[in-house]
């Protein structure tokens, strides 16, 4: 049976101005040519922007002042990621402040000391969670063995976003019967161990990686990895959601633009109340997509997430991703024959939707969780 | 348990004195929630479809005014308390959680009460105020037309000034307590001449017990009556009903209509609609069985209720997003101007869904002994369409949102 839920939705000085900067920075280093300049390059971002990002702070956004940040909180993130998915700003800030987060909440002291000054630097880490396609396994394949005074992993991770330019890998592992997180570094691992996928989503690298026979210390486990794994699992999923917020709205943005300016049987086609309609309800979507996103980065900065932040969360994945799911689809629809080819930008959106809808949880994954949450 | 949300926001920053006035308004419910009488009570104020349930719900309002729960925030003079409208959030909100029966004077506590509060004449105020809370004189509404739906500037009834009294012509429809109400807040020309059709209105305080004035019920998709079309055949009224100057009815109105979207605060309080949120379904849902087992074990269900759930979190949270503009500032009107259409789509599909998950009961109306609640969600249903088609059809409101939300062409 549910209960009163907390609704508490807050916006500090510093966060709306981080909302300004941001939106103000992504809007001028990532128009659409931009964008699509990069559609094809290896790394799929600009190392000359991830520069002014390391420059202005934000890769240290959610550092603690001790190791070299600012020590704003993962809340604080959420405007810098909404923006760049609006302007599809492509580069490792997801997967580096998702590591970070694993380290600030699992790691021990001199893990933190060793790792975190370096990601507020532009030291690039990223999750390596998957063995396959199942959001929901509570088991993994990928195992820790003894080594003498050391481990070596064997195994392999699946869907690894960032891998190419990562330097650090944070891999969900086995040892006997307890799940371990375990910090691998990228020269530790042979370029023949990365394996390269093919994304629908043409904005975003990830890769498989075979860990099999990498050495790890004592040192490179973190002290608390099963604890928190459900909190980077959600914080993950949240920063997700603000993305594919960010991308909905654009996609909305297109499709007015579009329904506007394009004339058919004499009329402007946003006259017709077939397309008008539609493109209210993704107006709504968008709009509740938002206010789900920004109730949890309310609530986010906590030491070990309370219910009310899980179900937040989740609220926000499975919302955000079928917003952008349906405002992609209906970009494409809407555009009609444009809407078919490479050149239109509505290709841009759908494609984006099927990294959003499937990364740290599909909408449904999320459902399933939020009915034990509120049902039982 | 607690059912309501918002109620939960307000209570947290409740000092000592509201804390215990929460106290007395919860053991007063406790004594005077009146025992099951016998008939379905209304959900709202329009399915008041016989003198049974007028007399009823009269003597519940008269008891909620005289024991200090309605309107106590109105002035002192005028029958109310002038306290703080805080107080009367919390009478309220207990007597919501409680699910008492309704304060049936909707149109007088909710709208014509406050806009006489706030622009009425000390006369008007005198005369109007004391009996709306009271429930002694029902107040209607008079703004739709046959024919003439949502487009309230294309109203025909006309009154004509005749010495010092205004000779009205015409219909109004859904006139909502019409054969009981004493007065009707009268939208009417007073000027066909003007170039701009909004110009020629005039707002009045109409009585309805004149000559001239005859009422004709609609039953209704519930099977209720409650509704009635009202004829007006050269009736007169005195010149006093008349509220501001000739040809100020549209902004009067506009005002009124304000109140009722809940924009302007003032109304007398009170439950004003028995309602119903994701709780009240889960209760429903928790003793159904399916499949030979609790309807709560099924997936497709709980997946369901759970996009339910997420819709009704996502409508409470517009509301608290609305007061933090930098977080608006794509779309400013967006949340304020989608409101209707959002809640009240939401609520018909979540009450349509209530009755799915009555399994074979869902096909049971009111007035059958094995109808889950007495047949309250097939009812809360069908009336549900009178949010979804009043007030401006959520076609209309499509229209409206993307037009002045997102800037499309009209069509």
């Amino acid at each position: 049976m549910t209960r009163t839920a907390n609704l508490s939705m807050a916006l500090s000085d510093e966060q709306a101005m981080i909302l300004d900067n941001a939106r103000e920075f992504c809007r001028s280093k990532s128009d659409i040519t931009a964008v699509r300049s990069l559609l094809k390059s290896a790394t799929g971002f600009n190392s000359e922007v991830w520069q002014e990002m390391i420059e202005l702070g934000w890769t240290g956004m959610v550092i603690p002042e001790k190791h070299g940040g600012s020590e704003m909180g993962i809340g604080s993130a959420i405007p810098v990621i909404e923006n760049m998915g609006r302007y599809f700003l492509c580069t490792p800030f997801i997967s580096s402040t998702i590591a970070a987060e694993a380290i600030i909440r699992g790691g021990s002291e001199s893990q933190q000391s060793r790792w975190l000054p370096a990601v507020a630097q532009g030291s690039i880490g990223t999750m390596a969670l998957l063995d396959n396609e199942d959001w929901g396994a509570t088991d993994t394949d990928c195992i820790l063995l003894q080594d003498q005074n050391d481990f070596i992993l064997q195994g392999k991770k699946f869907l690894v976003a960032d891998a190419e330019v990562a330097d650090f890998f944070i891999v969900l592992a086995k040892q006997s019967d307890s799940l371990v997180l375990v910090i691998v570094e990228a020269s530790q691992i042979p370029a023949s161990a990365i394996e390269k996928k093919t994304l629908v989503d043409e904005t975003k690298r990830a890769a498989s990686v075979d860990f099999s026979g990498i050495k790890i210390s004592r040192s490179a486990v973190l002290a608390e990895g099963a604890k928190i794994l459900p909190d980077i699992r959600l914080i993950g999923a949240l920063l997700i959601a603000a993305e594919a917020t960010g991308c909905a709205a654009a996609a909305l943005d297109t499709i007015v633009d579009y329904l506007t300016t394009r004339q058919q049987f004499g009329r402007l086609i946003g006259s017709y109340q077939s397309l008008k309609h539609p493109t209210v309800d993704v107006l709504i979507q968008m709009d509740s997509a938002r206010s789900f996103i920004y109730h949890a980065a309310t609530l986010i900065d906590q030491d070990a997430l309370d219910r009310d932040t899980e179900i937040a969360c989740r609220m926000s994945k499975a919302q955000a991703a079928e917003a952008l799911s349906f405002a992609g689809d209906r970009a494409v629809q809407f555009h009609g024959g444009m809407g078919f080819t490479y050149e239109c930008d509505a290709m841009l959106y759908i494609r984006r939707a099927q990294w959003a809808l499937h990364q740290y949880g599909d909408p449904q994954h999320h459902r399933k969780c939020l009915a034990g949450l509120l049902l039982d | 348990m607690s059912n309501n949300i918002n109620q939960e926001l307000n209570s947290n920053v409740e000092d000592a004195e509201q804390s215990d006035f929460r106290k007395g308004v919860v053991d007063w419910i406790k004594h005077n929630n009146p025992k099951d009488p016998g008939f379905l009570l209304p959900q709202t104020f329009m399915e008041v479809g016989s003198e049974q349930v007028l007399d009823f719900l009269r003597e519940w309002q008269y008891k909620v005014w005289s024991s200090g729960y309605l309107g106590m925030a109105w002035p002192r003079e005028y029958g109310g308390q002038g306290m703080s409208r805080q107080f009367q959030q919390i009478a309220d909100e207990e007597m919501k959680k409680a699910r008492v029966p309704i304060c049936f004077n909707v149109i007088g506590l909710g709208w014509a009460g406050p806009l006489i509060i706030d622009t009425g004449s000390d006369f008007e105020k005198q005369t109007y105020l004391k009996g709306i809370l009271t429930g002694d004189d029902i107040w209607c509404q008079g703004f739709s037309e046959p024919n003439h739906g949502s487009d309230l500037g294309s109203i025909q009834t006309r009154a004509e000034r005749d010495g010092d009294e205004y000779m009205i012509n015409g219909s109004k429809i859904w006139t909502t307590m019409g054969n009981f109400a004493k007065y009707m807040i009268l939208l009417a020309r007073t000027d066909s001449q003007v170039d701009r059709r909004y110009n020629g209105l005039s707002f009045f305080l109409a009585p309805m017990r004149v000559p001239g004035v005859t009422t004709s019920p609609i039953q209704k998709l519930t099977g209720d009556y409650g509704f009635t079309e009202t004829f007006f055949t050269d009736a007169r009224i005195p010149a006093n009903c008349l509220m501001g100057e000739e040809g100020h009815g549209w902004r009067i109105a506009m005002q009124t209509l304000q109140y009722e979207r809940g924009a302007e605060a003032g109304a007398a309080g009170g439950v004003s609609i028995l309602s119903t949120v994701m709780n009240d379904l889960l209760r429903i849902a928790k003793d159904v069985q399916r499949d030979g087992k609790p309807l709560m074990r099924d997936s497709v269900t709980r997946d369901n209720l759970v996009k339910f759930l997420i819709e009704e979190h996502a409508l409470h949270l517009s509301e608290s997003r609305l007061k933090i503009p930098a977080l608006c500032s794509d779309y400013p009107n967006s949340i304020a101007l989608s409101g209707k259409l959002r809640g009240t789509e939401f609520y018909r599909r979540m009450r349509q869904y209530a009755l799915t998950l009555q399994g074979a009961s869902g096909s049971l109306y009111v007035g059958d002994s094995d109808a889950v609640e007495g047949g309250f969600w097939q009812r809360a249903y069908l009336n549900n369409f009178s949010t979804t088609i009043g007030g401006g059809t959520s076609q209309i409101q499509a229209n409206i949102v993307g037009e002045h939300v997102l800037g499309l062409p009209k069509d």
